[in-house]
């Protein structure tokens, strides 16, 4: 479990982050969604420590993180995995050696059980054969995969994924998607994505916090999205005519 | 006049020092929370190759022709009669040793390695690559950029004995071929009043060279924010930066050293 107190984050004069509270759950996909800039990815490297919030603080399973030394810090950033918004491979090193990375810097593992280990990782991500291929030979979606099979081989407890959906197709949105909440409940890891894709937060919505200018408006499940009672809300949710029907349909 | 003395002041202490405070902490930060030593062995060993191995053959071609110009231009300008001929290879013994090899290799370096190390860095932060390093727990600076600076300062002293080596050799070359000076007297002249500390000096001067090209084109790649334009930019103001630094600390090593 995840919490986040009071966080809040300017750059300049520009305040990002407005005191922003919630709690990720163990053993779900939380999403953190909004419009472009409201400060969701900000929200997201706050929480991973990419940023240092100038208020609130972080609690990974109540061990205060944004407080905590450097020995403490690298223990809990050993138990992260993380997919970033194009992948983050490394351009030098092949779809195997990206994968296997994590395990050679903070691991003492040896070799044959690191492939091993790598192997079972790009097989549950639905990814054969593609070992020896370099991040520029791959799609964009394999690139995603082999994102998650990177952030899923040290056993991670906790996974975040900066928007997992974007410059992919419907389709493939829906098998990373997929893909992402079936880790979650096998692995009962604590998941947060950012995401502003309407299909994700119907598709693998458990948990939603809504931002909006840098506050946190709203916070709920998919079931009750169609009932928020708040205009910023409706507005981002039903931006065009089909939503709106269906959702006066479903009212 | 006082306007533009406060203004020289501002920009010095708001941007100077502001940018020189990072770098200072910037170097500081690659010798905290370092990983084990197996792990630097290899990534030093596979910069050493990047940017030792595959600079040899341009340094090569680059201080062969300048020993080769030098030559020939010396031979030019020697014209009195009394002027006794093995003082041309003198010359470019000289030139070559104390200023061609380390200084003007320097910049070439600076152009080709410093750039493809802030471009190559630059690209890795725009692209979230050393975000990644940092989630993993793993100091993005001393992991990427310490293993840079050792195998620069490792290699570049052995470019410059590449480079002072090909220079003469050029010098040799042009200098019988064209009947500017005979090979007996070439050799005589680079014999000739040979003061060992040159090797010294300008050694000394390309473990310096290496040292600011390194580590100012990381710095400058590691803080690109932006785009692929903003990398273009990194790579453009680590050449420039590095080239002034190493001119400067040219002058400061020559007034202290010599």
């Amino acid at each position: 479990m995840i919490k986040i107190n009071h966080i809040s984050k300017s750059f300049g004069d520009k305040v990002i982050l407005n005191n922003i509270s919630g709690e990720f759950e163990k053993g779900k996909t939380n999403l953190i969604i909004g419009s472009s800039g409201t400060g969701k990815s900000v929200l997201l490297k706050c929480i991973v420590g990419l940023l240092q919030p100038d208020e609130g603080n972080v609690f990974f399973d109540f061990r205060n993180f944004t407080e905590a030394d450097k020995e403490m810090k690298s223990e809990v950033r050993r138990e992260i995995g993380m997919l970033f918004q194009g992948g983050a491979l490394f351009d030098s090193k092949n779809v195997e050696q990206n994968v296997m990375f994590p395990l050679d810097i903070l691991t003492k593992m040896p070799l044959n059980e690191k492939l091993d280990r790598v192997n079972f990782c790009l097989q549950r991500v639905g990814l054969e054969n593609v070992n020896k291929k370099m991040p520029s030979e791959i799609s964009g979606g394999m690139k995603k995969r082999v994102g998650i099979a990177r952030a899923i081989v040290n056993n991670p407890n906790y996974l975040f994924c900066d928007e997992p959906n974007s410059g992919l197709d419907p389709q493939t949105s829906i098998v990373i998607d997929d893909l992402i909440q079936e880790i979650t409940h096998e692995f009962d890891i604590t998941t947060v994505v950012v995401t502003h894709d309407m299909n994700s937060v119907m598709g693998i919505g458990e948990n939603i916090l809504f931002l909006y200018k840098g506050k946190k408006l709203w916070e709920g499940t998919k079931d009750n999205i169609m009932n928020s009672g708040m205009k910023e809300f409706d507005d981002f949710v039903f931006t065009n005519k089909a939503m709106r029907n269906l959702r006066e349909r479903a009212v | 006049m006082e306007f533009i003395l406060s203004l020289g002041k501002i920009v010095f202490k708001r941007f100077l020092m502001k940018e020189f405070g990072k770098y200072v902490m910037f170097l500081g930060s690659l010798f905290v929370r370092r990983e084990t030593f197996a792990t630097y062995y290899k990534l030093t060993l596979e910069e050493c190759i990047q940017i030792g191995v595959k600079s040899a053959s341009l340094v090569a071609l680059v201080s062969f022709f300048m020993g080769a110009v030098t030559t020939v231009q010396t031979a030019y300008n020697m014209v009195s009669p009394l002027i006794p001929r093995f003082v041309i290879s003198q010359v470019v013994r000289e030139m070559t040793l104390l200023e061609l090899a380390p200084t003007i290799i320097a910049v070439i370096y600076a152009g080709k390695v410093g750039s493809s190390m802030a471009g190559g860095l630059g690209t890795m932060r725009i692209t979230e690559q050393i975000d990644a390093l940092e989630v993993m727990g793993i100091n993005s600076t001393s992991y990427l950029v310490l293993p840079k600076i050792v195998a620069s300062v490792l290699m570049y002293p052995l470019l410059v004995i590449l480079a002072g080596v090909c220079g003469l050799v050029g010098g040799y070359l042009v200098g019988t071929l064209t009947g500017a000076v005979t090979p007996t007297e070439f050799i005589y002249g680079l014999r000739y009043n040979y003061n060992p500390y040159v090797i010294t000096f300008a050694l000394t001067k390309s473990i310096v060279f290496a040292f600011l090209i390194s580590s100012i084109s990381s710095f400058k790649g590691y803080y690109t924010q932006g785009g692929a334009l903003e990398v273009g930019i990194s790579s453009t103001a680590a050449v420039t930066t590095s080239v002034i630094a190493v001119l400067l600390s040219d002058y400061f090593l020559a007034q202290l050293l010599l």
